[in-house]
Order: C-alpha cells, then sequence, then structure tokens
C-alpha cells in the first residue's frame, strides 16, 4: 500500500503541518473569543441599552403638498398647520386604557374614536396613527403634560389641506382624502410605496387626484434615535423633503364665482374656453360642495347629505354628464351641409312648419312654419324643418362622419379625471350599443331628429364649449386644460402646459364666415337677442332646448317632478365675435328653452370676461382681493342682462343640502405659505 | 473482524461500526443545540429541519461504509460532472437574488456549487496521491489550475462567498501537501497587507465613483459596509449592527432561551439562517458561545487527529482538508456575524438551517470517519 512508499520524513512533515493548522485554528478561534468578550462583557451595557431602547427609528418626513392658485395667483388649495394627537400602536400597551386616559384630557367623541378604529387597523404598526386633529392651545398643553404617563401618544404638528374659495369650483379643484387601503394597494403595484410612506392624505377627485404626482412631492427621511418609551430622542440624520409642485390654473376664479352666482340654485354646468388656446376659464357645475369636508375624513351625515341630494352636487356635469345638444348643433349641422356640398348659403327652402318623413310628421316650433328660410334664418330662428330636410339629405353617415372630428362622442382629454365620451349617433354606434339585432338597426326616421341635436346625441357641455372653440377657431381642436402652469417647487420653474392641438378640421373660410355671421345675428335678431341687448361687443352665439324624455329612476318627490321633466336649456356663445376670446358652453338643466335661462348666464360671464375684467385691473393676490371683489360684483348685477335673471335669486346662497363648511378652527392659525407666496407674483 | 452471526445486537452494532463515536457525539451536540435554537429563532422549520437532518445523516452514513480508496476513485468524475455542471449554470442557470446559482433538472433544483465542496478536495488529494513521492513545483502549479477552473466559475455567478471556501477548500489540500514555506509566509504576508491597506484606506476606497475592478458593486459594498456598517444604517449595514447588539447585548449568560429582543422584535435578519450565531450569542450569553468553541474545537482537533494517523497520503490530505473546511465556515460564520469579516453568505456548520449545506458537511464528516475506519482495516 502506499503508507510503503511515503517516506517517515515526509510524514513528519504532514503531522507539522497539521499542528501549525492547529495552532493557527485555536489562534483564530482565541480572536473570536476575544472579541466576543469585548462585545458581551466589556461593551455589554451599551449594547443592552442599544437593544432595549433599540432601534434607530426611520420616520418619514412628509412632503409639503403643492398648492393650487388660478390664472391670477388667488389661492385654491393651500396647505395650514394644525396640531394633531397621534398614536403609535407598537408603544402602547393597552390602547383602550389610552383612549380613556386621553378622553379625560380632551374631547373624544365616538366618531373620532371610530374613524381612529378604522385607521388603526389599517395601519402599519410602527407608524403613528392620527386620533383628532384641530387641537386647541389648552389642549396640546394639557396632552403634553400628561405625555409621560401615555406612552405612544404624540402631539404632532400636520399639515391639513385647506380650500379658502370653499365650494366655488370644487368639482376642478377636488379635494383630497385619507389614503385608503385600496389607495395603498394602487401605490404599490405602482412602485410608489416608499414616497408615500407617512402620507395621510391623497387627491380623491378633481386637480387633486389627476395632478397627484405633481402635488404629492418626494418624501424626505429622519433617522431618529429612540427611548425606551419610544419617543424620538436626537436626530441623527435628516433627509428633507422636497414639497410638490405647484399648479397655476388657466381658470380664472372670479369668473367662476360669476358663472356660479349665475345659476343661482338651478342645477347645471358651464365650460368657458379660451379659443386659441384651449385653456379652459371657468367650469362651473351646479350644485357644488365643499371639498373642505372631505379633506380629514366626511363625516357620515355630510356624507349622506351629499349622496342623497336629488340635486346629486357630486356630479361633475360639466365632463360627465352627457345631454342631446338640441339646437346648438345646427351651426355644425350648417357647416356640414356646405363642407359637403349638400347646401349653399343661398340656397333657400319653404318651411311649411313640418317635415313629412315616412308616415311621420317631424314638427317645427312654429306653428306653421318660418317660411322662406335660408341658411342664415335657420340659424338665426333656429328652424327645424330646414335641419331635418338637411340630415335627410346628409344621412347619418354624413353627419357622424363631420362632426366627429370636432371631438363629438369622444374625451375631449382634458386633464381631470373621469370624463365622459358622449355618444356621437351612427349605425354603428347602435350595433356595438345594443345587442338584439332588431335594435341594432338604424332607421332612416332617427336622422331626422339627430339633426336638430336630439335623438341619440348626447355630449357633455365640455365637448360641446371645446367643438364650438374649435368651429370659432378656424376648426383648430385643442385638447382643453385646466393647467396653465406646473410650477417646479425647486427651482420654481415653470413648466407650461403647452397648449396641445389634437387637430386641424379643414374648414372653408366662406363657409365658417356664412354660419358664424349667423351666430351674431342669433344674438342681434334672433333667438338671443333679449339676452344680449345692449352688450358692447359683438357676441356668437345659439340657443338650445334639451328634451328631457323620463326619469331615469329617479326617486319620487312631489312638487320637484314636473320641474324635472321639463327640458334642459342650452346656450352656446362666443366673443367678441371678430376675435374670439371666450367660447362657452351653458346648460342649466329643466330650464325650458336655451333664450330664457341658459343665455342670461352667458351674458353675465361674458360681461364680467370682457368687460369688468378690463386690462390693467390688478389682479387679485390673496383673500382680501377676493373679497373686495366680491363687492365689486352688485355692479354686474345692475348690468341690463341681469334683469332676465329670476330676481329673486339669493346672493352667495350656497346649494340648500350642502351644508356650509366648518368655522376655522381656533387653534389653525395658518403657517406661512412659501409655495403660495412664490407663486403669487 | 467480521463476526456477526444474525444476531440483531450484532447488526445494529454493525451497523454502528463505521460511525466514529467522537465524531457522533460532535455531531449529536451541534444538532442538538441546532434544534433548541431553531425553536427560538424560527419554530415553524423544526419539522424540515429534522428531514434535513435524516438525509445527511444517511448520506453520511453511506460514505463512512466506503474505504477511502472508493471515494478517492470517484475524484475525477465528480469533479468533472461538478465543472460541467458550473458551466450548465452559466448557461441555462436560474436567477436568484441577482446570481446564478440554481439548475433546474425538472425533478429537483440543485446548486453544483455544493457539489464542488466536496469534490474539489477530492479531486486534488486524488492528484497529489498520483505525484506522490515525486511531487514537484510543477504539480503545484497544475493544481492550482485545478482549483481555479470552477472557482473562476462560481465567481462569476457572482457567489463570492462560496467560491472563497471551495478556494480555501483547494488551498488547504495544496498546503497540506508540502508547498514550500518560502512561498507560503510571502504570500501570506502580502494578504495581511492588501487586507490592512484595505482597512487603512477604506474611506477612500469606497467613494462611490471608485470602481473596484476586481470585485463586483455588491461585493464592494460588503466590504465597505464591514468597514463602517453606518455608512448604510438601514440597507447593508442594517445587519451587521442589529447582529452586534445581539450578540453584545447577550453579555455573560445571555437574555434567556426564547428571550432574545433582538430575536423576537423580527431586529435580527435571516435569523434562522446565516446570522443563527446571533440568536445562540444573544440567548445563551458568553458563556453559550465558548461552548459552541469548544465542540467546535473538539471536532477540528477530533480531524487533525484522524488526518495524522491516516493510512494514505491522499487520505491525510483529504481529512486536514476536510478539517478545516470545517473551520473556515465556523470563524467566517461567527466572524462575519460578529462584525469582524464581510458579511459573504456562510452558514455556520451544522448551526444554521439550511438542507443542502447541512448534507455537504455531513458527508464531509462521513469522509473523516471513512478515513479513520480505514486506519483500523488497513492494520489487520
Amino acid at each position: 500500500m502506499t503508507e510503503f512508499r511515503a517516506p517517515a520524513a515526509e510524514l513528519a512533515r504532514f503531522r507539522l503541518r497539521v499542528v501549525v493548522a492547529a495552532v493557527f485554528v485555536l489562534v483564530c478561534f482565541g480572536l473570536l473569543a476575544a472579541r466576543f468578550h469585548h462585545l458581551q462583557v466589556k461593551r455589554h451595557d451599551y449594547f443592552l441599552t442599544r437593544a432595549e431602547d433599540n432601534r434607530i427609528a426611520l420616520l418619514p418626513v412628509v412632503p409639503h403638498r403643492g398648492t393650487i392658485v388660478d390664472r391670477r395667483g388667488v389661492v385654491l388649495a393651500r396647505n395650514y398647520a394644525t396640531y394633531t394627537i397621534e398614536i403609535t400602536p407598537s408603544q402602547v400597551r393597552n390602547l383602550d386604557a389610552t383612549l380613556d386616559e386621553l378622553a379625560g384630557l380632551l374631547p373624544l367623541d365616538a366618531r373620532d374614536r371610530r374613524r381612529f378604529r378604522k385607521l388603526y387597523e389599517e395601519s402599519r404598526n410602527f407608524e403613528s396613527v392620527p386620533l383628532r386633529s384641530r387641537l386647541t392651545d389648552e389642549e396640546v398643553a394639557r396632552v403634553v403634560s400628561q405625555r409621560y404617563r401615555l406612552p405612544g401618544v404624540d402631539v404632532k404638528a400636520r399639515l391639513l389641506r385647506d380650500y379658502p374659495q370653499g365650494s366655488t369650483a370644487s368639482h376642478v379643484i377636488g379635494y383630497i382624502g385619507r389614503v385608503t387601503e385600496r389607495d395603498v394597494e394602487r401605490i404599490e403595484e405602482a412602485g410608489n410605496a416608499a414616497n408615500y410612506r407617512g402620507t395621510l392624505h391623497m387627491g380623491k377627485a378633481g386637480l387633486e387626484q389627476s395632478y397627484e404626482h405633481e402635488l404629492h412631492g418626494t418624501t424626505g427621511f429622519e433617522q431618529v434615535e429612540v427611548n425606551a418609551g419610544g419617543r424620538a430622542v436626537r436626530a441623527l440624520s435628516h433627509t428633507a423633503a422636497t414639497p410638490g409642485n405647484d399648479l397655476e390654473l388657466t381658470l380664472d376664479i372670479e369668473l367662476q364665482k360669476v358663472a356660479e352666482k349665475a345659476f343661482g340654485d338651478r342645477r347645471g354646468a358651464l365650460v368657458a374656453i379660451e379659443p386659441s388656446t384651449g385653456g379652459v376659464l371657468a367650469l362651473a357645475s351646479m350644485p357644488t360642495y365643499d371639498p373642505n369636508l372631505f379633506v380629514d375624513g366626511i363625516s357620515t351625515q355630510d356624507w349622506k347629505a351629499l349622496n342623497d341630494s336629488p340635486d346629486h352636487p357630486m356630479l361633475h356635469r360639466a365632463i360627465y354628464s352627457t345631454y342631446p345638444p338640441g339646437s346648438t348643433f345646427k351651426p355644425f349641422m350648417a357647416l356640414a351641409g356646405l363642407e359637403t356640398g349638400k347646401r349653399t348659403a343661398k340656397q333657400a327652402m319653404y318651411d311649411v312648419g313640418y317635415f313629412q318623413f315616412g308616415g311621420h310628421r317631424f314638427m317645427d316650433d312654429k306653428i306653421g312654419g318660418h317660411g322662406m328660410v335660408d341658411l342664415h334664418k335657420s340659424i338665426v330662428v333656429s328652424c327645424n324643418t330646414y335641419y331635418y330636410q338637411l340630415a335627410n339629405d346628409l344621412g347619418i353617415e354624413g353627419i357622424a362622419g363631420f362632426m366627429a372630428p370636432f371631438g363629438f362622442g369622444e374625451r375631449t382629454g382634458i386633464d381631470l379625471p373621469g370624463e365622459a365620451t358622449g355618444v356621437l349617433p351612427s349605425p354603428e354606434w347602435k350595433r356595438n350599443r345594443f345587442k338584439k339585432p332588431e335594435q341594432q338597426r338604424w332607421f332612416a326616421g332617427e336622422t331626422i331628429s339627430v339633426g336638430i341635436g336630439q335623438g341619440y346625441n348626447a355630449y357633455t357641455p365640455l365637448q360641446l364649449a371645446n367643438a364650438l372653440a374649435a368651429l370659432v377657431n378656424q376648426g383648430k381642436l385643442f385638447r382643453p386644460h385646466v393647467v396653465k402652469y406646473v410650477v417646479d417647487s425647486r427651482t420654481g420653474e415653470r413648466r407650461a402646459v403647452e397648449p396641445e392641438p389634437l387637430r386641424q378640421i379643414p374648414l372653408r373660410d366662406a363657409h365658417l364666415k356664412a354660419v358664424l355671421d349667423a351666430m351674431v345675428d342669433v344674438n342681434r335678431t334672433g333667438t338671443g337677442k333679449r339676452a344680449f341687448k345692449g352688450a358692447p361687443y359683438t357676441v356668437g352665439g345659439k340657443t338650445g332646448t334639451a328634451q328631457v324624455f323620463s326619469l331615469r329612476g329617479q326617486r319620487y318627490v312631489e312638487g320637484r317632478v314636473r320641474e324635472r321633466l321639463r327640458d334642459h336649456s342650452w346656450f352656446v356663445a362666443y366673443a367678441p365675435a371678430e376675435n374670439p376670446r371666450i367660447a362657452l358652453a351653458v346648460l342649466v338643466e329643466n330650464g325650458g328653452f336655451g333664450a330664457q335661462s341658459a343665455a342670461p348666464i352667458a351674458r353675465q360671464v361674458i360681461d364680467y370676461y370682457l368687460l369688468d375684467q378690463r386690462a390693467g385691473a390688478p389682479a387679485a393676490e390673496d383673500e382680501e382681493g377676493a373679497e373686495s371683489e366680491e363687492g365689486a360684483e352688485s355692479g354686474g348685477d345692475a348690468l341690463p342682462a341681469s334683469r332676465i335673471v329670476e330676481p329673486a335669486l339669493p346672493l352667495e346662497a350656497p346649494p340648500a343640502p350642502v351644508p356650509s363648511r366648518p368655522a376655522t378652527p381656533p387653534a389653525a392659525v395658518p403657517a406661512p405659505q412659501p409655495a403660495a407666496a412664490r407663486s403669487a407674483r | 473482524m467480521n463476526d456477526n452471526r444474525f444476531n440483531p445486537l450484532a447488526l445494529v452494532l454493525g451497523f454502528l461500526r463505521p460511525l466514529d463515536p467522537v465524531l457522533m457525539f460532535v455531531l449529536a451536540a451541534l444538532l442538538g443545540y441546532a434544534h433548541v435554537l431553531m425553536q427560538s429563532a424560527s419554530p415553524e422549520r423544526l419539522d424540515s429541519q429534522i428531514t434535513h437532518i435524516g438525509i445527511a445523516l444517511a448520506g453520511m452514513w453511506v460514505l463512512a461504509w466506503l474505504k477511502p480508496q472508493r471515494l478517492l476513485s470517484m475524484a475525477v468524475p465528480l469533479y468533472l460532472l461538478g465543472v460541467v455542471l458550473l458551466v450548465a449554470v452559466e448557461l441555462f442557470g436560474e436567477v436568484s437574488k441577482g446570481a446564478q446559482r440554481w439548475l433546474d433538472l425538472g425533478v429537483a433544483r440543485i446548486q453544483p456549487s455544493e457539489l464542488m465542496k466536496i469534490a474539489m478536495p477530492l479531486m486534488l488529494a486524488w492528484f497529489f496521491q498520483m505525484r506522490e513521492g515525486q511531487t514537484r513545483f510543477i504539480d503545484f502549479i497544475l493544481a492550482g489550475a485545478l482549483l481555479l477552473v470552477p472557482v473562476g466559475l462560481i465567481v462569476i455567478q457572482p457567489d463570492l462567498g462560496t467560491s472563497l471556501l471551495i478556494a480555501a477548500s483547494g488551498l488547504y489540500v495544496i498546503y497540506f501537501a508540502g508547498l514550500s514555506w518560502k512561498l507560503l509566509i510571502p504570500l501570506m504576508v502580502a494578504l495581511v497587507i492588501g487586507l490592512g491597506s484595505i482597512v487603512a484606506f477604506g474611506d477612500t476606497l469606497c467613494q462611490p465613483e471608485v470602481d473596484w475592478q476586481v470585485l463586483r458593486e455588491y461585493q464592494k459594498q460588503r466590504v465597505c459596509t464591514l468597514l463602517d456598517p453606518t455608512r448604510d444604517p438601514l440597507g447593508k449595514g442594517f445587519h451587521i449592527i442589529q447582529s452586534t447588539i445581539a450578540i453584545g447585548s447577550g453579555g455573560l449568560t445571555g437574555k434567556g432561551w426564547m428571550d432574545g429582543t433582538q430575536t423576537h422584535l423580527a431586529f435580527l435578519p435571516e435569523r434562522h439562517t446565516d446570522f443563527i450565531f446571533a440568536v445562540l450569542a444573544e440567548e445563551f450569553g458568553l458563556v453559550g458561545a465558548l461552548v459552541l468553541l469548544a465542540v467546535y474545537v473538539l471536532l477540528l482537533l477530533r480531524g487533525f487527529h484522524i488526518a495524522a494517523n491516516a493510512p494514505t497520503h491522499a487520505a491525510r490530505l483529504l481529512a486536514g482538508a476536510i478539517t478545516m473546511i470545517f473551520f473556515t465556515y465556523a470563524f467566517v460564520n461567527m466572524g462575519m456575524v460578529s462584525g469582524i469579516l464581510p458579511v459573504v453568505g456562510v452558514p455556520l456548520p451544522f448551526i444554521s438551517y439550511g438542507g443542502t449545506a447541512l448534507v455537504t458537511l455531513c458527508l464531509g464528516i462521513g469522509i473523516l470517519m471513512s478515513i479513520q475506519r480505514s486506519r483500523f482495516a488497513d492494520k489487520t
């Protein structure tokens, strides 16, 4: 065997090496033992402390949410500092006892407790859960003085959201609400979980929702050493949060106020657009609600009141509700006739008061008819018969093909959440819409009602306003937008939200002129003349009336029903006619004829925009400015147009079902707002 | 020697005969210790731990029965198989935790680098046996080449910990085979100076813009974190900070079984695998740690004893290398957990949870037993 060949010397050498290895091993283990001794005996006290109060806690530093200001710097959404009492569940031994103890120090109602329970169940153990906000100074003092008895209880300064304009433009601004479990899931899916650590609120509606990524900012982190009671003893390092970016809107909040006031307590919507940019000047949906109710969790009663109101204040009518456009569709139809060559401007027909199609008579509004009607007159007097005939000549495919580029039946892409698509009727749409074959067929008779903006036609006020803006802008259609600039919180750089032309619709100038001239005459001699009597500017417009067909499953409420069956009133307008600076669509639900209730609202808005807000008028910089503007509005009321409005309109009356927002809390001293100050220049 | 005549007792004794009593005692002590620790660190894994132990002991028993020469005759095929599998991992392997380590064979996922931990010392022992009595310098170069191939393949996976272990296992064989001290000592000195300078100039070297060429970014991070754990207290330094707190807070006699706050408040990461030593030191204190060290020392001394008395050159090399591998595992693991070595992902031998490592280690014990037994066999 091999060992006979191995010389004894080699074995001895190997054994020496084994001894050396063994010595090496023992030395190394000795080193380890020394290390253990060092850690476990010499520095034991230090490490024991470290283990017991362990924890370098990592606390998120929540960024300041960006502010929102209107086109002239009036603050629409801002933050204010308030003291909240918060509990860190992991440091509380007996939660109920702690809560009872706290209830002895400051008023805690059942609602606070319920809300806390809910948040507590959703929270991660080491993050503090707010129990009550808006503490008074006295309450803060009482809790702080007793804090040593209440481990895990802390008074923190938090920033809360405030909407100083109250219910004005609430649908546009939206609101923030508590981050719910479902939000957390969505945030985690998007990979933003780290950035939302410590964030309690996020945008839930309106701009607050659609610009959440800009407004939120980047969360910072603070590393703190905490003592045995779990309180931060000292900060070890601090990575500052980056505040969210501010938004500067195209919206003019004073114009918005004029519009909302003009509605009074009627329901409806108004969309005013700057035709040359697609910037939205006013976007009203009536009634409104107070977004401040949502900031700290809306109470059950408030929520019930908003939800159960037959007026549906939460509904964003301007971008979500769809209505048949009625006669406001006619200018577009007229242009379709010209562009397709089915009509010339001069071509006239004789209106006998109805249009006979198959076995059915489509009636005109005027009994006996308008007599000889050409294109111009058809718009000015809003002659139905002309358009019955025209619709029949164009055919449904022709109508749909011409209207689609104007954005009818397609989302405009506005930077707000929850926009409806609307319906541009066509045989194809009908095939997709209905299941049964007999319903899927398009009947030629249906084309006739489409021609006067009734039938299946259904558009949002925004779509109509934007289509009108394109019409008066030589066929250039923009993506409407509410935000003008995003102001970078660090650099102060203003990133413009560029006017984004969606498409250029090819239109002949002569055709356009024929239609627009007629629209100007609508307000001079036609259906809109009463509303625009004495206007010192030229204004084009068109009245419209949308038929209401059914109650759509509404609850029966005595006294309301009759009103709810009335037609919706439309008015579209643009001014000045030579070089339009504003194009708008007004809808008053159950307002009857367009000329009667919608047109006067349009008049007030245009008056304010073109006359009151004269060049060089100082921009409202803050709330005081805003209030003085309100005072000036009585002057606006004196304008001839406003006399046509129902006289008994209460000034500044909030819509009945919406409770007014709570008074500013006593402890809530608005903190200096660096962001707001920056954007108000 | 074989005198059992269908006697059940004799059968059992015969069954147990290849098992070395000292090693069995050490093994029982370590596995018992591991079981106690697992009840505290991760009770839900106790059942599978038992399964792992069963498989590992069976493997050990099989190797203990085999003669060392039979084992050595498998050296070349095992080594070649290992290299082929490592290449296969590089080409088709599964990526887990950012590294390619696993090979899915349909029935089971295997980690070829684990096979190499046995095959490598076996291969080199076989190699030096071939050259026995006429070993020249060129043989050491060849042995180095045999070593570098699998180590290189594992480095690119990248798995720094395993490649270091396998490199060490090969180097131990080379050392025991008699590589000249004249070469060994300068090598050690260079290593010490290299490590010393890294410690001295750590701050400069760890600047983010410094590219280390040889080591990957995560390896650089590990070394830098070791030099200054506070550099990244919430990320990579977290392990070391928390484990030193656990060890240090254990004190002389520990906080008591199941009472380690670091362990039970989840501050200790990977507490059932690589960082189980921190659980031990926290709950059983310095006393518990020294007991563990003592058991390891017993294991190593027994291993050295077996090596020194092994009948053949190859068996000596193999026994010496395997013993040193046990030492390396234990030292590197405890060193990293107590913060004197970088975190390289080496389990605490026989204690950390994990089937693969336990099987490999028990196979090593089986080889030692086989060598120990062959001493008697050859004497008769």
